[in-house]
């Protein structure tokens, strides 16, 4: 039974964990199948956590945070958009300024408006997004693996998971089945076509951008405002460049992204287990040791399924008109 | 655009364009301590006379500038090569480990050996720790950005691991390992000055400004004067026309990245040979991802990033000064900066080239007709 438990915590926690990593993914998704590399996942990601939680302290509500937080986020991911679009510059480089800007300016800032040494102040449940019960889970609490599964499993996460594991379909949806997603799409492989169809590659990729930064913008948010309680700096942690290698894994598809996802959520979880754990055979793993889990098997993972074949063809190339 | 592309002027392409593009850097920057609710001008009066005011301060500057040479060379490597390097934190805790295990092997018994072999040593362990990377990314197309920083985080744990464990100095309570044995380090630059007779207060400025400076010397050697040098700039300006002619990018890429790496590495001379005298935990302090912005403004030419390198060693000086004169104002400041010149200097070049090319066009060319 013990076993049982540990799996479904173990489940439980994945599932949490995962939030703020899907969202960042789709971000990336978004962008690069619109043609532009968006290494700046993890600033803007830092960005809105620092954005929604000063605004959720100041106001006292979730939701003026979710709304400050993907306002920088999208105010960033133009920012990158125009670096990338107009200025045809080079997009990794721009991604990265980004990144460092951010890492300075949210403890800056925070350190300017709280006075508490880089962090936001302590958020409230009032405002947080705190667990949601589903109907019923109460009723079914009783029924033997279905209601444990229900009501342990799948109930009493916050909002932002759930809505993270909503715009899986909603962005598969917008991808696949409008045109406008067939465009995006286009615009990431062949742009000169798109061009020739008389459509804004331009616009095109402003659109994706402000998609991405919205999804970023709550995924940074999910960060500071559901699955913690304030901004701390750099509390990002290389997540960005995760939910990066996520995409990858997932060869640039919502649903794959999903799944890789969640194995990265799953490592994170487990290694929050393992520590102080002794394991048969090896004993205690130093937590240094687990620490370092998640990143070895982005590593692992990037070296074993990575490669160029499935990325969209135009990703990471200015486009200019007059060539 | 009307009449086509003007050729600009040398001197207008490389120093003109980057250098407005730096002013604009600094000009938000400023606008960011306006909005810090403190004076801009007054912070600025602050920042110089914290970094110049006194000898220490400038041996402090130049000390910081050492870091920058190293990790801005390492950049550059990189970038000449087509590629980015984001991990030189990881690289120069390694190079740190390295440099600290050849200490302490050879330490006791012939001080002066180990420190030559900790040179050798710092440079081999960065250059290992970039290879992993380098490999993944030349034969199985792993992004070396991506799997860069993911070595950040892995070397940090690892270090964190070694110093509060095999290496954790014998009762100590900080993540740090032993003291270097008696006379294990590298000279200190008031120690130099006064055997030619000139007294300069102490600072931890040491011998390994002069080694970084060689180290740029030779970076440009490479890039300007060797086969490799030129096969890696090839490269990286187009690896397509490089594998036709002939050059095996694979293993240009490898090497490249390994060098970088190396550099990133020496950065651990400075900082533990120089003035820490054992290694600590997290020396590295951010200075790795320095060297982006250290590179992009240097224009990644070597000569550059020197000047670069002490231009940010003069923010970091005199910033330290300046977060303690306002409150409001911290190091992270710094960080800012370096996030908007990496900005502006590398991901915006050609900003400013429309109007001072319309400019030039008004003036210059107006002459000869």
């Amino acid at each position: 039974m013990e076993f049982i438990t540990d799996i479904l915590l173990l489940s439980d926690s994945t599932l949490r964990i995962s939030a703020p990593l899907i969202l960042a993914a789709l971000a990336g998704l978004c962008a690069e199948r619109a043609g532009i590399v968006d290494i700046g996942l993890e600033g803007k990601m830092l960005a809105a956590a620092f954005g929604a939680a000063s605004a959720a302290a100041v106001s006292g509500s979730p939701w003026v945070g979710l709304f400050a937080g993907i306002l920088v986020s999208v105010l960033l991911a133009l920012l990158h958009g125009y670096v990338s679009i107009h200025q045809r510059g080079n997009q990794i480089v721009s991604g990265m300024a980004i990144n460092i800007m951010v890492a300075g300016l949210a403890p800056t800032l925070a350190n300017a408006w709280f006075s508490l040494g880089g962090q936001t102040p302590l958020l409230d449940n009032e405002a947080r997004f705190t667990a949601i019960e589903l109907p019923l889970a109460r009723t079914l609490e009783g029924v033997p693996i279905i209601g444990s599964l229900y009501s342990d499993l799948l109930s009493g996460h916050s909002l932002m998971t759930y809505l993270a594991f909503a715009m899986v379909p909603v962005i598969a949806w917008i991808l696949y089945k409008t045109r406008f997603g067939l465009r995006l799409r286009a615009v990431g492989e062949n742009p000169e076509a798109v061009d020739t169809a008389g459509i804004s590659v331009t616009m095109l990729r402003y659109q994706a951008m402000v998609i991405a930064g919205v999804l970023c913008g709550m995924s940074g948010s999910a960060l500071s405002t559901a699955l913690g309680a304030g901004f701390i700096r750099d509390m990002s942690a290389g997540k960005g460049f995760l939910a990066l290698a996520a995409m990858i894994f997932g060869r640039w598809k919502p649903v794959p992204t999903l799944l890789a996802c969640l194995l990265f959520a799953f490592v994170d979880a487990l290694q929050g287990r393992l520590q102080g754990v002794s394991l048969p055979l090896v004993g205690e793993i130093p937590v240094q040791f687990t620490i370092m889990l998640p990143y070895v098997i982005t590593v692992v993972i990037l070296a074993g399924f990575a490669g160029k074949m499935d990325a969209p063809r135009a990703s990471g190339i200015p486009y200019e008109k007059d060539r | 655009m009307s009449g086509g592309p003007t050729k600009l002027p040398g001197i207008l392409e490389s120093v003109l364009m980057p250098f407005l593009n730096i002013l604009v850097a600094l000009f938000i920057s400023g606008l960011v301590v306006l909005a810090l609710g403190e004076d801009p001008f007054f912070a600025l009066g602050l920042l110089i006379e914290g970094a110049f005011g006194y000898q220490e301060a400038i041996g402090y500057t130049f000390y910081y500038a050492t870091n920058f040479i190293f990790t801005g060379l390492a950049v550059s490597v990189a970038f000449h090569a087509g590629h980015f390097n984001i991990g030189g934190e990881g690289q120069a805790m390694l190079g740190g480990l390295g440099l600290t295990l050849a200490v302490f092997w050879l330490g006791d018994t012939a001080p002066v050996l180990s420190v030559i072999v900790a040179i050798f040593g710092a440079a081999l362990f960065g250059a290992g720790w970039a290879f992993i990377p380098a490999w993944l990314q030349a034969y199985r197309g792993s992004h070396v950005v991506i799997t860069t920083i993911m070595f950040n985080f892995i070397a940090s744990a690892l270090l964190a691991y070694l110093l509060v464990g095999p290496l954790q100095r014998p009762g100590g309570q900080m993540p740090e390992s032993s003291d270097f044995p008696e006379g294990v380090g590298l000279m200190q630059f008031h120690e130099l000055l006064e055997l030619v007779g000139i007294s300069f207060e102490q600072s931890p400025l040491n011998l390994s400004f002069l080694i970084a400076l060689i180290a740029a010397a030779g970076v440009w050697f490479m890039l300007a004067r060797t086969r490799f040098g030129f096969e890696m700039r090839v490269t990286g300006q187009n690896s397509d026309a490089a594998r036709f002619a002939g050059v095996s990018v694979p293993r240009v890429t490898v090497i490249a990245l390994m060098i970088s790496g190396a550099l990133a590495g020496m950065m651990g001379l400075n900082e533990l040979l120089g003035e820490q005298l054992r290694l600590i935990g997290n020396f590295t302090l951010g200075y790795g991802f320095v060297g982006i912005a250290v590179a992009f403004m240097g224009r990644n030419h070597p000569l550059g990033i020197v000047l670069a390198a002490i231009l940010f060693g003069i923010l970091y000086q005199g910033g330290a000064e300046l977060a303690f004169e306002m409150p409001n104002i911290t190091r992270d400041l710094i960080v800012v900066i370096q996030g908007l010149v990496i900005l502006f200097a590398g991901g915006m070049p050609y900003l400013f080239r429309r109007p001072v090319t319309a400019l030039y066009r008004r003036f210059a060319l107006q002459g000869e007709r």
